[in-house]
């Protein structure tokens, strides 16, 4: 039996601790907004954060996260406590999304970048989802989304701030 | 002039100062205590460039080189490829806010392949050992300021227990090991160390 924490809920699964923890939030807890891409670690789309930190699902078995504290695209909003994470907003407010399967694990690599760097610059953002793969080529929404989150994170917690990051960033994109 | 020096001492005294070595009871267990870094015998000193030599075979091993590199990211495989997925090596060596190396690589390998141990990551970039020939690798590893303030004593105990080190003989399918044991491994390290550490001549 492992115990961890998955959007605030303490869950207890009992799975064989080589069960790769995307099959325990589709398959064990219906938590299907979490996709599967490759199942390799190659394609991104499996993206979670555990204890903070981006981790692709389909390559951490359960066994070796007992006691941490696990976040999916379904509690992402609410780990800030707002109907929608600034990534999520951004997202709609620029139309980032195509077929959108690859999106759930390209929001939860945004947000995990935008937790530690508030205004990341397009190399930054090259580099913490360089492992983020999508096949209809939205990366230049990705990248517009992933500032305009910034810009709606810092206007949420400061709208002075806001301008001075922005100006600060590296600048929009195309 | 300090090598001629040690050549005519060694010429003159050779035979007398290997007899009382090996006369000493306590003679293995002191060099194993005390590095001595100043050889005088010149078939230590062979000796001690002959170990290091096959040691450096083990360091220019893809499973140890792809991640002591001198690059800003870390490589992949036996052709050495750049990590695919702009993988970049970050501030404290372990990736970048958003995609670190715990971001895929976990405590174990996994059975989809990707490879693991603990505290996986670079090593810093003073422990870069990409381009370097025999001497400046042994010199490297030799240097407080570049090992990571390690004595000789604690590099051999890394490189012959050191789980992270570990892994290259336990890569995973797909992945070949270095040519030796680790065991050997750190049986080699501690004869070039018992042997004074000597620096190969360059190449």
């Amino acid at each position: 039996m492992i115990s961890l924490t998955i959007n605030g809920r303490q869950e207890r699964l009992d799975l064989p601790p080589d069960t790769p923890l995307l099959w325990a939030l589709r398959d064990g807890l219906g938590l299907t907004g979490t996709k599967f891409g490759c199942g390799a670690g190659l394609c991104g789309a499996c993206t979670v954060h555990v204890d903070g930190e981006a981790v692709r699902s389909c390559s951490a078995p359960i066994g070796a996260l007992e006691g941490k504290n696990v976040l999916t695209i379904e509690g992402l909003a609410a780990s800030v406590g707002r109907e929608l994470h600034p990534v999520q907003q951004a997202w709609i407010e620029e139309d980032v999304v195509q077929c959108g399967y690859c999106h759930s694990g390209q929001i939860m690599s945004a947000a995990a970048l935008l937790a530690q760097l508030p205004h990341p610059s397009d190399a930054d953002i090259d580099g913490a989802l360089g492992g983020n793969i999508c096949r209809c080529g939205t990366y230049q929404r990705i990248r517009a989304g992933i500032h305009k989150a910034a810009e709606i994170a810092a206007a949420r917690t400061d709208p002075g701030k806001a301008a001075a990051g922005a100006a600060t960033s590296g600048g929009m994109p195309a | 002039m300090r090598r001629s020096t040690l050549n005519l001492i060694a010429t003159l005294g050779a035979s007398v100062i290997a007899a009382a070595m090996i006369g000493s009871a306590e003679f293995g267990t002191t060099a194993r205590a005390s590095v001595s870094t100043d050889p005088v015998n010149p078939d230590s000193r062979a000796r001690s460039e002959a170990a290091f030599r096959r040691i450096a075979g083990v360091l220019r091993d893809p499973r140890c080189m792809n991640c002591h590199t001198v690059t800003e990211f870390p490589r992949q495989g036996d052709d050495r490829h750049p990590h695919i997925m702009n993988v970049l090596r970050g501030d404290a060596d372990h990736g970048v806010p958003g995609q670190r190396c715990s971001t895929c690589h976990q405590a174990a390998n996994q059975v989809n392949g990707i490879p693991g141990a603990p505290n996986w990551g670079l090593a810093p970039l003073s422990m870069g050992w990409e381009g370097l020939n025999d001497h400046q690798l042994a010199e490297a590893i030799k240097d407080p300021v570049r090992n990571g303030g390690r004595t000789l004593a604690r590099i051999q105990e890394h490189m012959a227990h050191d789980v992270l080190v570990s892994w290259a003989w336990n890569p995973g399918a797909g992945r070949r090991s270095p040519s030796i044991s680790q065991a050997e491994l750190g049986r080699l390290v501690q004869e070039w160390i018992d042997t004074g550490a000597v620096s190969p001549d360059s190449p």
